[in-house]
């Protein structure tokens, strides 16, 4: 099986959906030309050519109306948002057009959009370049919300995510693009919106979380299991709506305990309503009340590196969480 | 059925009371638990509830009278008889309408003294049957005393197999054996020695006679070994003065600086059990409940009421139980209960001001722990001069029965939890 980077297993994705079928296009800044400002649609625009990679004004609210505008004339579009700190103007057109369509429309119309676009703090991104904005979308009726932790999940859910019938938020880590190198299936191989994964086994305690934090977790749990003999049992939510309820309470089940961590600032973040659903429909399995751990209620990741440190989730503070609930 | 009513064992040390004010005339109907007569100890004065319901026969003691515990003091005619476990038996809730309606009873229902259970505990016990009555006398393990998932599938485990544990025998019944002190009139100049018209004779109260028969006591009797840490409390001030506010709103309750510093050294006693313990000539007793000695200082009297089951106690649990006990003790209402049986004390003569002090051991108990001043001192921090709010924290122990290192490990506990102190958690 082919090792490949995170970005390069999105692209992979692109491609195949590309050649696949010919309604599937690609808006957005800088996608075209120059290959996307972290390279991640590099190559596309030449071999699939302008009118079906395009090169997009900075204006995000077009972006995205655009791709609304053409799937609703048959087009399967992907939306790019450089980054997700700059989502906002278009979330008037991501959430009072694109999630509502088929409501509206009484199922006459519906939107078969993806917007993807990069999440997260990596250092010194600071204020305008770091944000989550899960929860805000994963609030939303009708939208779909995918954040991949790993290469392999990168590519399928990126198929899965072209071919679905709904709009769909695709969320990467701009951390993981280079970073993570892995294998991943050739060829059509989806991963289907909905199912979490069990990203590692265990009998202590559960974790819940996505995307980069995810890895963090594993990472942590790991030394967790090697360091003091705390078993964690690793969750990889994948799909953060429509969430997959049942992988979440089999394991606190298992475990008893349960941590949810998340990179947003704490405050109604998504992990929340992962803590509420466990509250409310697993109170008789815990053992210890359910966590959360995720980034301070600031106004943003600060830039200076001592205060980014104070501000990120690392692996010595989840170590440190799950210490606390363990011993609870 | 005429009775005898008797002198009771008033705390773990205390062997004989004088007899105050009677209450109750002969003649006169007496509830149960309605006071009977006035005690008065070396530590407290109490009125004496009637053990039994009836009617007053006979004072078999006057006012005044000093008698050792065990003696006749009253005969009762006694007319209805309730017994203690009947009353068990109702708390546990076994018998109560509402569990016509629900037959899950809630953890509180087992009683006051149940143990801290999370949802999955308390579903476990229910499914495998296990009575409420039986749930105090499950070994916690958990934080704060709870009863973690281990402690119950261990309970299970061992119960399918050996039946139900035995209730443990209570901390009164094993205290008693500690023997008496003998009455130390003779030491001390004599009473008639003559006293220049300058001077004052002060007669020692039963109090002061209390306090200087069992400092000396402990003086001439255990070998004192003393520790002392500096504890860097900047952390815990900034969280005490900025959401001490917020705790109490929500919590209903002050919650002060010896909260933290029981809650501290709850976790450091359970960590290190040889301190909490008692010597005997024959062993080491090493206590299984931790009753925590909190000395308090009133009219120039020293108390030092309990808390009871300190490891059952949760931060906001212990400034509850603190602050009923201070109170208490300010209006002089503290009963027998809440003086005896402690297993451990603290003494904080910081908020005097001390910043070293080196207090003497309460027996029987092993150790005595002293928080002082919280001062603002200037300390080398990251080679950096840096201003820190520093506390000395000492133990006084007794070196038969441990020696330096456990000291230091048990001073060190303390002083990390309270410089990582996270009320969260605490």
């Amino acid at each position: 099986m082919p090792q490949l980077r995170y970005m390069d297993a999105i692209n992979e994705a692109h491609a195949e959906e590309l050649a696949r079928d010919n309604r599937v296009v690609l808006i957005g800044e800088d996608v075209g030309l120059k290959g996307g400002v972290f390279g991640v649609t590099a190559g596309l625009q030449a071999r699939f050519g302008e009118d079906r990679v395009i090169d997009a004004p900075l204006a995000e609210s077009v972006i995205v109306g655009a791709a609304i505008g053409m799937a609703a004339n048959g087009l399967m579009p992907i939306a790019e948002i450089q980054f997700a700190d700059f989502i906002y103007p278009a979330a008037d057109q991501i959430i009072s057009e694109a999630a509502r369509m088929r409501y509206r429309s009484n199922n006459a119309c519906a939107c078969p959009i993806v917007i993807r676009t990069s999440y997260g703090g990596a250092h010194g991104t600071a204020l305008y370049h770091s944000q989550c904005v899960e929860s805000i979308f994963a609030h939303v009726p009708g939208l779909k919300v995918v954040a991949p932790s790993t290469a392999a999940d990168a590519k399928g859910l990126l198929k899965a995510a072209i071919r679905d019938p709904d709009p769909v938020m695709y969320l990467e880590h701009k951390r993981m693009y280079r970073l993570v190198r892995e294998d991943v299936p050739e060829g059509e191989v989806l991963v289907p919106i909905g199912p979490a994964r069990i990203a590692r086994a265990g009998a202590d305690l559960s974790i819940f979380s996505y995307g980069w934090m995810l890895r963090e977790c594993v990472a942590a749990a790991d030394r967790l299991a090697a360091e003091e003999g705390i078993d964690c049992e690793v969750v990889d939510l994948r799909t953060l709506a429509p969430l997959d309820k049942s992988t979440i309470l089999a394991s606190v089940a298992k475990t008893s305990k349960a941590l949810v961590v998340y990179e947003d600032n704490r405050f109604c973040g998504y992990g929340a309503e992962v803590a509420a659903i466990i509250a409310e429909e697993a109170f008789e399995d815990l053992d210890g009340p359910v966590m959360r751990l995720a980034s301070p209620d600031v106004p943003a990741v600060p830039y200076a590196a001592v205060l980014e440190s104070w501000f990120t989730l690392s692996q010595d503070k989840i170590i440190e969480a799950v210490r606390r609930l363990a011993h609870y | 059925m005429p009775t005898d009513v008797t002198l009771p064992q008033l705390s773990e040390s205390t062997y004989e009371a004088t007899v105050g004010k009677w209450l109750k005339q002969p003649g006169d109907r007496v509830a149960r638990f309605e006071p009977l007569v006035e005690l008065i100890t070396d530590k407290v004065n109490v009125e004496m509830p009637s053990p039994v319901a009836g009617v007053l026969l006979e004072q078999v003691a006057t006012e005044g009278d000093t008698l050792p515990t065990g003696a006749v003091i009253a005969r009762m005619e006694v007319t209805e008889t309730q017994p203690a476990t009947a009353i068990a038996a109702d708390a546990s809730g076994a018998s109560s309408p509402r569990t016509a309606v629900d037959s899950r009873p809630a953890p509180a229902e087992a009683g006051a003294a149940g143990p801290r259970l999370s949802p999955l505990g308390s579903r476990l016990l229910q499914e495998h049957g296990v009575p409420p009555a039986e749930w105090a006398s499950i070994p916690a393990t958990g934080s704060g005393g709870r009863l973690s998932k281990n402690d119950v599938m261990a309970y299970l485990a061992a119960r399918a197999e050996h039946g139900p544990m035995a209730l443990p025998a209570t901390d009164g019944a094993a205290a008693r054996g500690a023997a008496p002190v003998a009455p130390t009139a003779s030491e001390g100049p004599p009473a008639t020695e003559p006293v220049a018209t300058e001077d004052e004779h002060v007669r020692l109260d039963p109090i002061r006679k209390a306090i200087a028969d069992r400092m000396a006591r402990a003086k001439r009797e255990i070998p004192h070994a003393h520790a002392m840490v500096e504890v860097d409390m900047t952390a815990l001030v900034r969280w005490h003065d900025a959401d001490k506010a917020a705790f109490e709103q929500r919590h209903g309750v002050r919650v002060t600086y010896t909260a933290f510093f029981v809650r501290a050294a709850v976790e450091a006693l359970r960590a290190n059990r040889f301190v909490n313990a008692q010597w005997r000539d024959d062993g080491i007793l090493v206590k299984g409940a931790i009753h925590l000695g909190v000395a308090v200082s009133h009219d120039d009297a020293l108390l030092v009421p309990v808390l009871h089951d300190a490891q059952r106690m949760d931060l906001a649990a212990v400034a509850r139980g603190l602050d009923a006990l201070v109170r208490k003790a300010r209006e002089g209402h503290l009963g027998i209960e809440d003086i005896q049986g402690g297993t451990f004390t603290i003494t904080n003569p910081g908020v005097y001001g001390s910043i070293e002090s080196v207090p003497v051991i309460n027996p029987p108990q092993v150790a005595i722990l002293v928080t002082n001043a919280i001062t603002p001192r200037a300390v080398v921090r990251d080679d950096a001069i840096a201003i820190r709010r520093i506390m000395n924290l000492g133990l006084s122990f007794d070196h038969r029965v441990f020696d330096g290192p456990q000291a230091m490990r048990f001073l060190n506990a303390i002083k990390a939890a309270l410089e990582a102190v996270d009320p969260l958690t605490a």
